[in-house]
């Protein structure tokens, strides 16, 4: 009787109704955070989220049509791309900027290596990563919150870096955003609010974002900079990118293990990464490179936590 | 003679199609003028050494036939090394480790094995030539790319004031990113010439 | 010796200076291996061995033989001798214990010879932890440990390179990308995500 039961690890064959159904509902979940971007930071924010996605579907497209294959641009995910790329930016940012990242996020991010289901890194992260390794003054200079007067000032990660954090602001406004940091990542509560709607719908598990946090925040409150025990975990957990990391880029299907226990390697992997880059690396903020990081890591951890193909007797396993 | 010269170059150009001595490549080509100070460097060895190997090939024992290559590549880039330290410190200091490890330069070794223990002294000297400069041409079509793009600056002089250069393409990561690229676009022109 | 030096070493040998995607050694051998996990492994522990007792052996020569008779200029030759030698006496001893390891590394395991890394960290080592030709303190332990980082560091990175190349086999990349060039812009992207150890102070 042939094997009917097969737990195999991606690429998988997917049918394009539900991948684009999937990508789309992710931008509907990610658009409180956005709009919440664009009330704290102002206008500026509106046209570097524009920005990021038009260049987005333009590359796709132009890549897609150069090399003959079909265009997919109305299947969401470089879209998405666009998207989260623009909200892990500042939101003062000299126009080019997300273009370049865009750009770059999608044509090596993704479709170098053969476009959607192959890439094995995250392509917004991609083109995050190679922005601020490029001009990192544009990519470290935050715009006052709610002030349009086009003030910077620093992140309160960057300020507990520099051991200048005085503690001038409340978890309650962290909690709501009232702080310098990157467009999408600011407003917890509305990224909370769209990580609830993508749990209602299944489309993330809660293996990931949970390991991840709780790896993080464990860290941190353990090997805190003021002694053992004494990390200010909470204030961690809502400042810098890692609530908008957890849900909405540590959970993507292609760059994340298959298996729920590949999952949790993965999410404590990610919050071990970040916590080591805060506490002692020259960043203020390592999301972005622990989830890369990992994201390398995937198929390796894939590769040791195969389950088992069920009914297949005393096959060797392939290697 | 002009043939075994000219087939350094393009045809089989130890950077772009044998993909030799990557290393110091990728390691130096930050500017253009490290990079012609590396190509320069490897060109003495390879011609000494490959004149020296195809010289002597015939009473070297075929047991230790690798040890003494390497012995005589690493006199030849002793030499160099000792004649940079002398005359050109500040090159030596750019290109640091990457001066010694010549010696285990696959293109070096690779040309003595594979062709100056079988040649002539005279297309010996042709192949290292030609190796030696495909390889410098190569070291600076990367180290430009990487000098423009990453640092605003050609030879040192800054060439349009108010371009924000992209910082990574000097960094490793652009070091590996440009020449992944490069590969790729010379695979398409390849295959189009082949079609 | 200082548990915060060799933490350092630590970091840096891995992480921050990678040998192969921060400081290009060992590039040839990592973008020919690195298909397959079990051979990418076979070659590292290989390399990792080498380049420990390498280390060590160069560092004695380096200390009691070149120094005192000012032969310093010899480091390069005496070195790859040095190396060329272990290396061969590795294959030596690898073929009478056990022929078929020595069948299954082939070719690649006298090319471990004109592995940058392998005379890099030597190199390296004699640069870092000899200052006016004198041994600063703990620079034998110094030494040998970073000869033991870069190893690790080399495998790591061969890891990693080995299970997204593997992966990778199964999916349709572009014909111009195909192998080489889409080895070296996996290789761009992990070096960019390294770099976020940089700056590292413990």
């Amino acid at each position: 009787m042939p094997n009917k039961l097969t737990v195999s690890v991606s690429p998988h064959i997917h049918k394009d109704e539900s991948v684009s159904l999937i990508m789309w509902t992710v931008v509907v979940s990610l658009i409180p955070a956005g709009v919440a971007g664009m009330v704290i930071f102002g206008r500026s924010a509106l046209w570097v989220v524009l920005l990021g996605i038009i260049t987005a579907l333009a590359t796709e497209a132009l890549i897609q049509l150069v090399s003959r294959r079909k265009v997919t641009i109305l299947d969401g995910s470089a879209f998405l791309t666009g998207l989260l790329l623009a909200y892990n930016l500042p939101p003062n940012v000299p126009f080019w900027l997300p273009i370049v990242g865009s750009f770059f996020a999608i044509a090596i991010g993704k479709q170098v290596f053969g476009g959607l289901g192959q890439n094995i890194f995250n392509p917004a992260l991609v083109g995050r990563v190679f922005l601020m390794a490029s001009w990192p003054r544009y990519m470290t200079t935050f715009a006052k919150p709610l002030d349009l007067d086009a003030v910077t000032s620093a992140t309160p990660l960057m300020l507990l870096k520099e051991g200048k954090w005085a503690g001038t602001l409340s978890y309650l406004d962290l909690f709501l955003g009232k702080r310098g940091g990157c467009i999408g990542e600011v407003c917890i509560l509305a990224l909370l609010m769209g990580a609830a709607f993508l749990f209602y719908k299944k489309y993330i598990s809660w293996h990931i974002p949970a390991t991840y946090i709780m790896t993080a925040a464990a860290c941190v409150y353990v090997f805190g900079p003021g002694g053992l025990f004494t990390g200010d975990w909470l204030f961690h957990v809502l400042s810098g990118g890692l609530i908008l990391g957890a849900f909405f880029m540590a959970t993507d299907y292609v760059t994340s293990p298959l298996t729920y226990k590949g999952q949790i390697i993965f999410g404590a992997g990610c919050g071990l990464l970040t916590a080591i880059i805060r506490l002692w690396g020259g960043y203020p903020e390592g999301v972005s490179y622990a989830i890369l990081m990992m994201n390398g890591a995937t198929p390796i951890i894939d590769r040791f936590t195969r389950n088992r193909i069920y009914g297949s007797g005393r096959q060797e396993a392939a290697t | 003679m002009i043939r075994e010269f000219l087939k350094g170059i393009i045809k089989e150009n130890p950077t772009f199609v044998l993909a030799l001595g990557l290393c110091p490549t990728l390691a130096v080509s930050v500017s253009v003028i490290n990079g012609i100070g590396m190509g320069i460097a490897a060109t003495f060895v390879l011609l000494g050494s490959n004149m020296i190997i195809a010289l002597i090939k015939n009473g070297i024992p075929d047991k230790i036939r690798i040890p003494c290559y390497i012995v005589v590549i690493a006199t030849f880039v002793t030499i160099t090394e000792l004649t940079m330290k002398a005359y050109s410190p500040a090159l030596n200091r750019a290109l640091g480790i990457y001066v010694p490890l010549i010696v285990v330069n696959c293109i070096v070794l690779g040309r003595a094995e594979a062709f100056a223990s079988k040649s002539s002294v005279m297309s010996s000297f042709f192949d290292g030539l030609g190796m030696g400069v495909g390889f410098t041409l190569a070291l600076i079509l990367i180290s430009g790319i990487r000098e423009v793009l990453g640092a605003g600056k050609i030879m040192g002089q800054t060439l349009v004031k108010g371009f924000d250069p992209a910082f990574v393409i000097g960094m490793p990561s652009g070091a590996l990113l440009v020449i992944g690229l490069l590969l790729g676009f010379f695979n398409i022109l390849k295959s189009r010439k082949r079609a | 010796m200082n548990a915060q030096q060799l933490l350092t070493i630590f970091i840096s040998a891995v992480f921050i200076y990678n040998v192969i995607l921060s400081r290009f050694l060992g590039l040839c051998s990592f973008i020919a291996i690195s298909k397959q996990t079990k051979p990418a492994l076979a070659m590292s522990l290989a390399v990792m061995f080498v380049t420990t007792m390498s280390s060590i052996i160069t560092w004695l020569i380096y200390r009691f033989l070149l120094i005192p008779f000012g032969l310093t200029y010899l480091r390069t030759i005496s070195f790859i001798l040095v190396i060329a030698t272990f290396v061969q006496f590795v294959e030596m001893v690898i073929r009478k214990i056990s022929p078929p390891m020595y069948r299954f590394f082939g070719i690649y395991l006298p090319l471990i010879t004109v592995n940058c890394a392998v005379l890099g960290v030597a190199v390296l080592n004699s640069d870092m932890f000899f200052v006016n030709n004198q041994p600063v303190a703990a620079s034998f332990i110094y030494s040998a440990f970073q000869g033991v980082c870069v190893g690790l560091g080399y495998t790591l990175a061969m890891l990693l390179m080995s299970g997204i190349r593997e992966r990778l086999e199964l999916c349709n990349v572009p014909r111009a990308v195909k192998e080489f060039p889409l080895a070296f812009i996996i290789a761009s992207i992990m070096s960019l995500g390294f770099m976020g150890f940089n700056g590292f102070r413990f």
